[in-house]
């Protein structure tokens, strides 16, 4: 136990920069997902079918493919069609489109969750279908998401660490390379494991802080 | 100021309205009655285009009702439904300035004391901050009157008004549309509520299977019914055992 503590102070500023790279990570992929998710469920609730079939289609496929192989593909092959990302940049666009077909599940179910009986008063009061939009469905729409959004939120901080596999310097992977060279699994991989339990619990507190607030 | 004419609608294969022709002038009380799938409140929704019909025409104050001047003539009317509809994220006061300041673009300042005043009309002054989920049914269609009054419209639709309401609860409901009727407000109301179509309403407009069978005078309608299928209609609900 002694040797873990001394080790864990020798490690953790080595960890450290790790931990960055994963907020780095989570926050980019979190905030894209957030905004390409969005744009798939508008498209799904679309009136023209075929924009409607788009967004089905992607969410399909995206959803389909394990998200390692995304990463990839993004990273390896995107080059060769001319488009050439750091590992940073790529475990982020990777990992935000791989969420974003998650997160356009979560906004559809909110919308379908809206009453539209409520549509139809707001309709009747003459609103405009995106007044319709900004000030009733995404409200309500959001406080039915939000359960699901923590978890979909939890979920891709974990799976940042896939990024590792495309040499993105995350958590896991500084903690690899730190246990190859100090033979330190134990203490190495119990402090990986802790370090991801110290960022998804306050993310968890504060999706429930948010949960409650809407609720009034 | 409302005028439907000829106007078909059908749900895919299923006819809801056949040809249905009546007016309604400035300051008349319209009830339509009808047994539940008669059509009576699918004509509502065609007057304010919650429905778009698929034959005839609907105009309301001169404007002819199409997809292009549908916000138009929704800002010349407004709906009273029979479940609320009141915006659960927003409150009393919120609900009853929505449209007003976001759909006719009137300043917020303005339209919350008209709300206040609209509040104190409905017998619900003190609930301006409440949430609607904390009020009884009663109180959210009185909210549900104030936000339609709040729109400033030419007619109001009243969709089964009293229908989702405790018993002890319709009289306030109803007094407060006797009162709007009495101050000149045109009004068309699908309701059930036999005694408030006689002592308010000018006209009763009878349907049946998607048509009006009979339309007359409230109290001769009421009373003195020419068809057999609105005196059937009427013996039913008046004569429940």
């Amino acid at each position: 136990m002694e040797d873990f503590l001394g080790r864990s102070i020798e490690f953790l500023p080595l960890l450290w920069k790790g931990v960055l790279v994963t907020i780095q990570v989570t926050v980019g992929a979190l905030l894209l997902s957030i905004v390409l998710g969005f744009v798939w469920a508008l498209m799904g609730r679309s009136r023209l079918g075929p924009v409607r079939m788009i967004s089905r289609t992607v969410i399909n496929v995206i959803r389909g493919i394990p998200i390692i192989v995304q990463l990839f593909y993004v990273y390896f092959v995107l080059p060769e069609f001319g488009l050439s990302l750091d590992a940073l940049a790529a475990g982020v666009v990777g990992l935000g489109v791989a969420y974003s077909v998650y997160q356009a599940e979560n906004f559809r179910a909110g919308f379908e969750s809206v009453d539209p009986a409520l549509v139809e008063a707001a309709e009747s009061l003459g609103l405009s279908e995106r007044k319709i939009l900004q000030r009733l469905l995404l409200p309500l729409a959001v406080r039915t998401a939000l359960p699901p959004f923590g978890n979909t939120s939890i979920m891709l901080l974990k799976d940042s660490s896939i990024a590792s596999t495309i040499t993105v310097a995350e958590l896991t992977r500084a903690g690899q390379l730190l246990a190859v060279s100090t033979f330190q699994n134990m203490t190495v991989y119990t402090l990986i494991a802790l370090l991801y339990l110290a960022m998804s619990l306050p993310l968890t507190l504060a999706v429930h802080q948010l949960e409650r607030r809407m609720k009034r | 100021m409302i005028s439907v004419r000829n106007v078909r609608k059908a749900f895919g294969a299923n006819p809801v309205l056949r040809d249905v022709s009546f007016d309604v002038a400035a300051g008349e009380v319209v009830c339509l009655i009808g047994p539940s799938g008669s059509g009576k409140s699918t004509v509502l929704r065609c007057i304010n285009g919650l429905e778009a019909h698929d034959a005839g025409t609907v105009t309301v104050d001169g404007l002819e009702l199409s997809r292009e001047t549908r916000r138009a003539v929704r800002g010349r009317l407004a709906m009273v439904f029979q479940r609320f509809n009141l915006f659960p994220h927003r409150t009393v006061l919120e609900n009853i300035v929505e449209g007003p300041v976001h759909a006719q673009g009137r300043p917020a300042a303005e339209a919350a004391a008209e709300a206040r005043a609209l509040l104190e009309k409905v017998g619900l002054s003190d609930k301006a901050g409440a949430m609607p989920a904390s009020l009884s049914g009663g109180q959210q269609q009185r909210v549900g009157i104030a936000r339609a009054l709040a729109m400033r419209p030419k007619a109001i639709l009243f969709d089964e008004p009293t229908s989702a309401l405790d018993p002890e609860r319709v009289g306030y409901v109803l007094r407060i549309m006797r009162d709007l009727a009495e101050e000149g407000m045109t009004m068309v109301v699908v309701t059930h509520e036999m005694g408030f179509a006689r002592d308010v309403a000018d006209r009763v407009l009878f349907m049946d299977g998607g048509r009006i069978v009979e339309s007359g005078k409230a109290r001769e309608l009421l009373t003195a019914p020419r068809e057999a299928r609105t005196r059937a209609f009427l013996d039913r609900v008046l004569n429940p055992l």
